[in-house]
């Protein structure tokens, strides 16, 4: 039986009154300067200084959104989430100190351009580990080859047209299997880890392992042309000739959704890695996105005057790069309106677009590949100027960027090429999501927790904080059910009652007058609301008023 | 040109030999870990269906009274001692980590109706319905020494409860009136009554230890004060009080478990509202404690359960029941806020767990890590739908289930009664009374 602890010296008495306890965000105290005995100052007293600009990205509460009004002690314990999120990202704002490597760079000194600096160049100036990712696989038998890199960078497996599957770890270049599938290849996808395989044939849809034994033949998934996997969704969207777009759950091997397009033969397709959103390029020029949960495209983007070529999406889903029939290369804001950013009109189209995890721009046209670099990583490229061009010894079919690596793996008539683009890679990864050097036994945690949290199909959609925001619709609508059940509304405000006052004060006529002035106030504010509404209402009349539009109205200023 | 490609050495990334923990560089960057929210929505659906797989809060199930156990009491100073008066006027002292009986003493002829301890853990004292007060030894009689009270007081009329102050020499007991005892006197101290019925329990505020509270069979609460030797205020509910308790953390808050299947969290400075009316009930509320942390407490029932609340909720968190537990007559939480024992009609005394799916013992680092990270998803999620009708469902006997039913039913229908009379009257002639205020009769200082 033990007595409430006594409050110490610095805590102040408790008062006598009910109030609800506040939690305020804590202050910071600012200290004298410190002393040390050698009588030495600090030279840089204070705190650290704080680095506003990349805390900013550690911070995930839209602070421009309103909320429906809400209880008081609903609104402080916002007040207390928002001054806790300010904290801790300034804290890891701080901890990027602790990153170890940086990004690859490339510079012209005196005003060169970096794009006429050839890849052999490079190659010399660079240290022997990095000019050993340099390669090129003449393999000309087997037809125009495919390549994709696994989600840790570490594999890279290719499919040549003429039937000609391999996967190796390219950076000991230690060949893991080697087959011919006897089929033409149309797509080939790495699925989760390296270990397994799915390969578009010309009828139907393999899965393979990483030994080339085939494990799955899917029927329903037939003349697929285009495959993308969504890593967190573990779902594997393929799209086909005969105009659908299939989802196929690869964890419990369901087809999740067969989506008609109705837009013809689908030949290009790219995910959002943001939102695993697909989306489709069709020939008249438009863009679509879809979701498995929908059966009608989420939304549609005209892009170019004729047909579309190739589309693909940043890393972080802000921008897409697409390219068309009509020689452009267009980059769209997806996040916000969806209006073209920049275009540039190329000399001959671009059949492959790929960004980097850095924000570089790589687009294959014909036997060259172009590559395109932004200020920053947050900024789109800057279509101006090429960053780095490459000539291959064939017509580009497949473009992919190593995830980690500096790294552009390029699939060719004539084989693979792997080209060095300092600076396209993130340099820093995190060892719980992707690590390219993870053991046999990490990857099989790995695996195993990612497949507890698997995301449903369901919760795709263009926003994907949507489960964390405030579902006001509902909100609304149960208000409404709890007024209509109770008969009067709980939280309207109680009708002003004057507190009884001494020294006489409190007469019938002092009331009625106290009531009165508040009532007068109150009155006063709805007339001042309402006057600043009408002319807005006034307004929105006076539009229909004016001159029906004319075709001259575009060259008024 | 200057040029620089990245490239990393794979001695900084890889361990050097089998013995050495792997190397797990991490960065925080938003934009390597996407899908943040419906990722941990799946670890929060996943840890609360994990919540409901590890649910197993019975413990153990004391077996040895011969007649209902009526009273318990704990030790304050050993968490595995735990005292029991049965209504044959046996007294059990039990050890739960052995979970065997350790004393048996036959105190009184015909109930026990209250046990209590004094605050050093040294001795306790009961009374019954043969009008007396024992004091005895915790310790046990000695090799040769018989089983023999310290101390016997007797009364005039029948006492139908008892409490110890926590930091004096002094205890109370209540029948007919309110009597405060010195431990040295045979005769009260000073007695203090305010009604004219009797008084079924009593009991002293932990923090503020010169504060009493009782509960009497007019229906009301009376607050008394020990210093002056004078009833504060009271408060006339609609129904009768069982008992009340006091909050360990909070001085001025009490909980009283009511016939009306109700109970009532009141501030003692403001009577005329009770901070929160706990309503889940299917049957009287017999028995109320307090967790040390002081933001929950457990109720016993007649309904043949037991409800955990949360102190600022109107609902129950958790319910325990088991198809061999009969009315439950009184309640307990552990000191260390870990267990609730249990004492029911049917001669047993149960054991269960506070939080259901906690795993009981040392954890170990990461478990506790794993364990906190769970907690926080849960509560991040709660609102969700899914994830709440995971987390709400339990199961009921079919007794108290189809009580609930029919419960709303009547609920339901008075309900509307009152908003339709509210529809169709001169507006401002039937006033809105809160659900709150609508149980208090009165509040008399």
């Amino acid at each position: 039986m033990e007595t409430a602890p006594k409050p110490g010296r610095d805590v102040p008495p408790k008062k006598d009154r009910l109030q609800t306890k506040k939690k305020k965000p804590r202050e910071r105290r600012n200290l004298e300067p410190q002393r040390s005995v050698s009588g030495a100052q600090d030279p840089f007293p204070g705190p650290a200084p704080v680095p506003v600009e990349e805390a900013g990205k550690f911070r995930r509460i839209d602070k421009s959104k309103k909320l429906p009004h809400s209880k008081s002690k609903t609104r402080s314990r916002l007040e207390v989430a928002e001054a806790e999120e300010e904290e801790i990202s300034i804290k890891a704002a701080r901890s990027e100190l602790l990153l170890a490597e940086e990004p690859g760079f490339l510079e012209g000194e005196n005003g060169e351009n970096t794009a006429k600096i050839r890849q052999a160049d490079i190659v010399e100036a660079v240290d022997i580990a990095s000019a050993a990712k340099h390669f090129d696989l003449n393999l000309r038998q087997f037809g125009p080859y495919r390549l994709n890199y696994s989600p840790t960078g570490r594999h890279l497996a290719f499919g040549g047209r003429r039937g000609h599957v391999a996967t190796l770890d390219w950076v000991t270049k230690r060949l893991m299997c080697e087959i011919n599938v006897m089929e033409a290849v149309r797509d080939i996808r790495f699925l989760h880890s390296e270990a397994l395989l799915a390969v578009a044939q010309n009828r139907w849809l393999h899965i393979y392992d990483n030994q080339g034994i085939e494990l799955h033949c899917i029927r329903r998934c037939d003349r697929v042309t285009r495959l993308e996997f969504l890593p967190f969704h573990f779902l594997l969207a393929t799209a086909s000739e005969t105009g659908f777009l299939t989802y196929l759950d690869v964890s419990v091997g369901k087809i999740v959704a067969a989506l008609n397009a109705r837009a013809g033969r689908l030949d290009i397709m790219t995910k959002n890695p943001y939102n695993a959103v697909i989306h489709l390029g069709h020939s008249n020029g438009t863009v679509s996105l879809w979701s498995p949960a929908m059966k009608e495209p989420l939304a549609k983007i005209l892009c170019h005057r004729g047909g579309v070529r190739a589309v693909a999406v940043d890393s972080t889903g802000t921008y897409m790069a697409t390219s068309g029939l009509d020689h452009q290369l267009k980059i769209f804001d997806l996040r916000g309106t969806f209006q073209p950013l920049s275009a540039r009109t190329l000399p001959q189209g671009a059949g492959h677009l790929a960004f980097s995890q850095r924000g570089l721009l790589a687009a294959g046209m014909g036997d060259v590949v172009n590559i395109w670099a932004g200020q920053g990583k947050a900024s789109p490229p800057s279509l101006e100027q090429p960053y780095l061009t490459h000539r291959l010894s064939g017509h580009v079919h497949g473009l992919h960027f190593c995830p980690f690596e500096d790294v552009l793996g390029v699939g060719h008539n004539g084989g693979i090429t792997s080209m060095l683009v300092p600076g396209a890679a993130e340099p820093n990864f995190d060892g719980l999501e992707s690590n390219p050097y993870r053991s046999q036994k990490q990857r099989q945690e790995w695996e195993v927790k990612a497949l507890l949290e698997k995301v449903p199909a369901e919760l795709i959609c263009l926003d994907p904080r949507a489960l964390a925001e405030v579902d006001v619709i509902s909100l609304e609508q149960e208000k409404k059910e709890r007024i209509e059940r109770l008969g009067y509304d709980p939280e309207a405000k109680a009708p002003f009652q004057p507190k009884p006052k001494q020294k006489g004060r409190s007469s019938t006529a002092s009331l009625v007058k106290r009531k009165r002035k508040v009532m007068d106030e109150e009155h006063r504010d709805k007339v001042r609301q309402s006057l600043e509404q009408q002319p807005q209402k006034q307004e929105k009349k006076a539009k229909p008023l004016r001159a029906r539009p004319s075709a001259l109205d575009r060259f008024v200023c | 040109m200057k040029v620089k490609m990245l490239s990393r050495n794979p001695d900084n990334y890889v361990r050097e030999t089998k013995l050495d923990l792997q190397r797990v560089p991490r960065n925080y960057d938003p934009t390597l870990h996407p899908f943040e929210v419906p990722r941990e929505y799946v670890r929060a659906l996943n840890a609360t269906k994990l919540e409901r797989v590890f649910a197993k809060p019975f413990l153990a199930s004391l077996d040895g009274h011969r007649d209902g156990v009526n009273c318990l009491a704990k030790h304050p100073k050993s968490l595995a001692t735990v005292l029991s008066g049965a209504c044959d006027g046996e007294v059990r002292i039990w050890n739960l980590t052995k979970r065997k009986c350790n004393r048996t003493i036959q105190a009184h002829e015909g109930f026990v109706r209250g046990i209590c301890t004094r605050f050093c853990g040294t001795s306790f004292f009961t009374v019954g319905d043969d009008k007396t007060v024992k004091q005895w030894k915790m310790d046990g009689p000695s090799y040769g020494e018989e089983e023999e009270p310290l101390h016997t007081i007797l009364g005039k009329t029948v006492y139908t409860g008892i409490d110890h102050h926590w930091k004096e020499a002094v205890f109370v007991t209540c029948g007919q009136q309110v009597d405060i005892w010195d431990e040295q006197r045979t005769s009260p101290v000073c007695s203090m009554t305010w009604g004219f019925d009797s008084i079924s329990s009593v009991k002293f505020n932990p923090i503020e230890t010169f504060l009493l509270g009782s509960c009497a069979s007019d229906r009301n609460i009376v607050l008394y004060d020990m210093r002056q030797s004078t009833p504060l205020k009271k408060v006339i509910l609609e129904m009768r009080t069982n008992t009340i308790c006091w909050n360990p953390m909070e001085a001025f808050i009490f909980t009283a478990a009511n016939e009306d299947y109700n109970l009532y969290t009141f501030d003692m400075r403001a009577l005329d509202t009770p901070v929160m009316v706990h309503m889940d009930h299917v049957s009287a509320v017999l028995d109320v404690d307090y967790s040390p942390t002081g933001k929950e407490f457990v109720s016993a029932s007649f309904d043949k359960s037991i409800r955990i609340f949360p102190v600022d909720k109107s609902r129950s968190r958790e319910v325990y029941h088991t198809k061999r537990m009969q009315h439950v007559i009184c309640v307990k939480w552990t000191s260390d806020s870990k267990y609730i024992m249990c004492g029911s009609d049917e001669m047993n005394i149960r054991l269960w767990k506070a939080n259901a799916s906690e795993k009981l013992g040392v954890l170990t680092s990461r478990e506790k890590a794993a364990k906190d990270y769970n907690q926080k998803l849960k509560e991040k999620f709660q609102h969700h739908p899914h994830i709440k009708r995971i987390a709400r469902h339990r199961h009921l006997p079919k007794s108290i289930y189809s009580q609930i039913q029919e419960q709303r039913i009547m609920k339901e229908a008075r309900r509307r009664k009152e908003v339709n009379r509210l529809k169709h009257s001169k507006p401002g002639s039937v006033s809105i009374v809160s659900e709150k205020k609508k149980h208090i009769v009165a509040v008399v200082k």
